[in-house]
């Protein structure tokens, strides 16, 4: 009935979005004026997990003014149209149809979350409009609900620049296993599809590789008072909790763990992977590591100038979990733009349908030098770019310690 | 190890600032029959107000023995003018009105006080740091921190505070006789609006205690910590009886124990895997409340009120 409903209002809004002011953008397409074409933003921007989100939405806003400053696609100007999911499923659906109703809309980036993801995919599907998640990380977005089985593409329009939690997760447990020397792992999650997702990842993969997950646990995201959690932690004799979710709870959790006098580190996924997670974390959270998607921005070469801009701007949030991989993002859209425009002898296509049908196509065949790596994509729709990063708190600040490709098991 | 007295006292934590708060609930509603939904959110402004004190007014690198009190006396003056400020503003104007009205006021203004302290408040979009009193101790096998015994001991000094000043003070009996009968209290000339915004000034100085607690304990606040810790307090609040001062206290204890030992062992008894943890502790503790008022609908300390005429 969601689907439905949502399909029908995608299909209204396209139809009775003649009448809204973008237009007069796209009619002086020929007059050399330039066409202006919108790249959709979605990512929370305020509450939760906003740190992340607005490292997100400026990620890509860099890469829409580096391409209107050189003039990328001749006679096209990009601008971005970012809307706030606040991390809610229903809210990113209803900020898709929104994007898709926009006429002058080619693309978005985005969600943030996974879950947020998974309410979005069939709205940019019925439009057949490219959507690049420059962060989701749980498998079944790309690879179906059976992925570890069968795997499946269920959308054709859904791309990311992430990399998935099977290796995330793999990735972890090889690291606390073998790099940490830690056998003993109490395993918690939050209940959401990212981090229940990537907590269950980690647990298979660390009993396989020797191992033991001496209890588990769920939390309510909101939750602030964990005590009780933070005993039961401290009594179970685990010398690890890995956690499965966002900074907001897991902030919490490892600062009321110390508390206790427990001396164990909290290892989490790149959800934690925030300069927030420290702040509000404080001291507790020495010691603490995160994998993260990918190697370092400010080690790449790539990214120095992006970084540079990033805070020359006095943009708020983070760059460092999702920024440069938002703007790579942005990037692929654009560059399949200006594919389709020259395969189209030089003009973009008039018809926003034939537009983003080709602007999908263009991005399925993606293949540059991004700020991130090289960026292409496979037949699901996943990231080639396999690199991960363990990073760990030294001094109240985030320091990589490790970085490579998971081994599955 | 036995880590039973260890959970009892993170209960008995949190069980106090539930505690806390749910005064506030209590009191209006023992008054004028007003269930203020916005109390919550006066709890997070009173966190904001300490927090204003320790970063804005306090030079750098003051004492926490001198920090602490002065957040508590900016805490308090927010969070007391926020509470007589609803009263007048939003609540005075309807009383007489359908007992729905200010309900619905009461909601709307919880959600303009989050909303303004979101948008206005410095970095309040997401968790601020608050200073901690982490320094931890050992007694028995309980450990426990600054925060912690700072919080029992507001609890204990803030309860006793409060029942002499009920007991004993002609201010206090007046409340009485108001909570009683509103009409005949005021045809033997008391003040019932005065009355009134005492009580929601007392309900917003307990909330500011406790936020300064809660700030001083979790160590970050946000603008969106009233709603969860309000909801638990209004439950404490009539679990333990609404409209009775100890029963507020006695609810948020019991309360706060229950989640606890909810989250710690309801996992352990062979078959309730499923049904423990961390995230099933709410179900059990509004499971409780839901046991609790089948057998006593008034709440554990209350009485049955007899309809007024």
């Amino acid at each position: 009935m969601v689907i439905l409903t949502s399909v029908l209002t995608t299909g209204a809004l396209t139809l009775t979005a003649c009448g809204s002011r973008d237009d007069s953008g796209d009619k002086g397409g020929d007059s050399g004026g330039g066409t202006t074409l919108t790249i959709g933003v979605d990512a929370p921007l305020s509450g939760e997990n906003s740190t992340t989100g607005l490292g997100i939405q400026y990620g890509a806003q860099i890469a829409v003014d580096d391409a209107n400053k050189n003039n990328w696609v001749p006679g096209v100007k990009f601008k971005l149209k970012a809307l706030d999911d606040k991390a809610q499923p229903a809210t990113g659906q209803s900020n898709a149809t929104s994007i898709v109703g926009d006429k002058t809309a080619v693309g978005a980036v985005g969600p943030l979350n996974s879950g947020v993801a998974q309410t979005m995919q069939q709205v940019f599907a019925s439009a057949n409009m490219v959507q690049i998640s420059p962060a989701n990380t749980n498998p079944e977005l790309t690879q179906g609900k059976n992925w570890q089985t069968d795997k499946k593409r269920p959308y054709k329009t859904y791309f990311r620049t992430a990399t998935t939690d099977e290796l995330q997760g793999s990735f972890a447990a090889g690291y606390a296993y073998n790099g940490l020397k830690k056998k003993k792992a109490f395993v918690v999650d939050d209940k959401q599809t990212y981090g229940a997702g990537l907590a269950k990842i980690f647990a298979e993969q660390y009993k396989k590789m020797g191992g033991k997950v001496v209890a588990t646990d769920h939390v309510n995201t909101g939750d602030k008072d964990f005590g009780s959690l933070a005993t039961k932690i401290k009594n179970s004799g685990a010398d690890l909790v890995y956690y499965g979710g966002q900074y907001d709870e897991s902030a919490l959790i490892t600062k009321q763990l110390k508390d206790t006098g427990a001396k164990i580190p909290l290892f989490g996924g790149d959800g934690m992977f925030a300069s927030t997670y420290i702040e509000a974390a404080g001291k507790s959270s020495e010691g603490d590591l995160a994998t993260a998607i990918g190697v370092p921005a400010d080690t790449l070469p790539a990214a120095k100038q992006f970084i540079q801009t990033y805070k020359d701007k006095g943009y708020k949030g983070d760059y460092g979990a999702y920024g440069a991989y938002a703007y790579d993002a942005t990037t692929a859209i654009i560059k399949a733009v200006k594919a389709a425009a020259d395969a189209n002898g030089g003009k973009v296509p008039t018809d926003i349908n034939d537009l983003r049908s080709k602007v999908v196509d263009g991005v399925q065949k993606s293949d540059f030098e991004g700020l991130t790596g090289k960026i292409s994509f496979d037949e699901y729709g996943d990231t080639t770019n396999k690199q991960l990063t363990v990073y760990q708190v030294e001094k109240g600040a985030w320091k990589d310690v490790e970085t490579g490709t998971a081994d599955l098991k | 190890m036995n880590t039973l007295p260890q959970q009892l006292a993170n209960g008995l934590l949190l069980g106090s600032m539930y505690g806390l708060i749910a005064i506030g609930y209590t009191m209006v509603y023992g008054i004028v029959q007003l269930i203020n939904f916005a109390h919550g959110e006066i709890f997070m402004t009173g966190a904001f107000g300490a927090l204003t004190v320790y970063f804005y007014i306090l030079p750098d690198g003051t004492s926490m023995a001198l920090a602490v009190p002065l957040m508590l006396l900016g805490g308090a003056l927010v969070a007391i003018l926020i509470a007589v400020g609803a009263e007048r503003f939003a609540y005075r104007p309807l009383r007489g009105a359908p007992r729905l009205a200010p309900l619905i006021t009461a909601i709307g203004l919880s959600l303009a006080l989050q909303e303004v302290v979101r948008n206005f408040y410095p970095g309040a979009d997401r968790a601020r740091a608050f200073p901690g009193l982490d320094a931890t101790h050992d007694i028995g096998s309980i450990t426990i921190k600054d925060a912690d015994i700072f919080l029992i001991l507001a609890a204990v000094v803030c309860m006793a505070a409060l029942a002499i000043f009920v007991r004993r003070s002609r201010t206090g009996r007046a409340m009485q006789a108001t909570a009683q009968d509103p009409d005949t209290a005021q045809l033997m000339g008391i003040d019932t609006n005065r009355i009134i915004v005492i009580a929601f000034a007392i309900g917003g100085f307990f909330a500011a205690v406790a936020a300064v607690a809660y700030g001083l304990k979790y160590g970050n606040v946000d603008y969106r910590m009233g709603f969860l810790m309000g909801l638990k307090a209004f439950t404490a609040a009539v679990l333990g009886g609404i409209g009775n001062i100890y029963g507020a206290m006695l609810g948020g204890v019991v309360l706060g124990i229950a989640e606890t030992l909810a989250s710690a062992y309801i996992d352990e008894i062979p078959g309730m895997q499923q049904l423990g943890g961390q995230s099933w502790a709410n179900v059990w503790a509004f499971g409780l409340l839901i046991l609790v008022l089948l057998f006593r609908p008034q709440g554990l300390l209350g009485e049955r009120v007899a309809d007024r005429a």
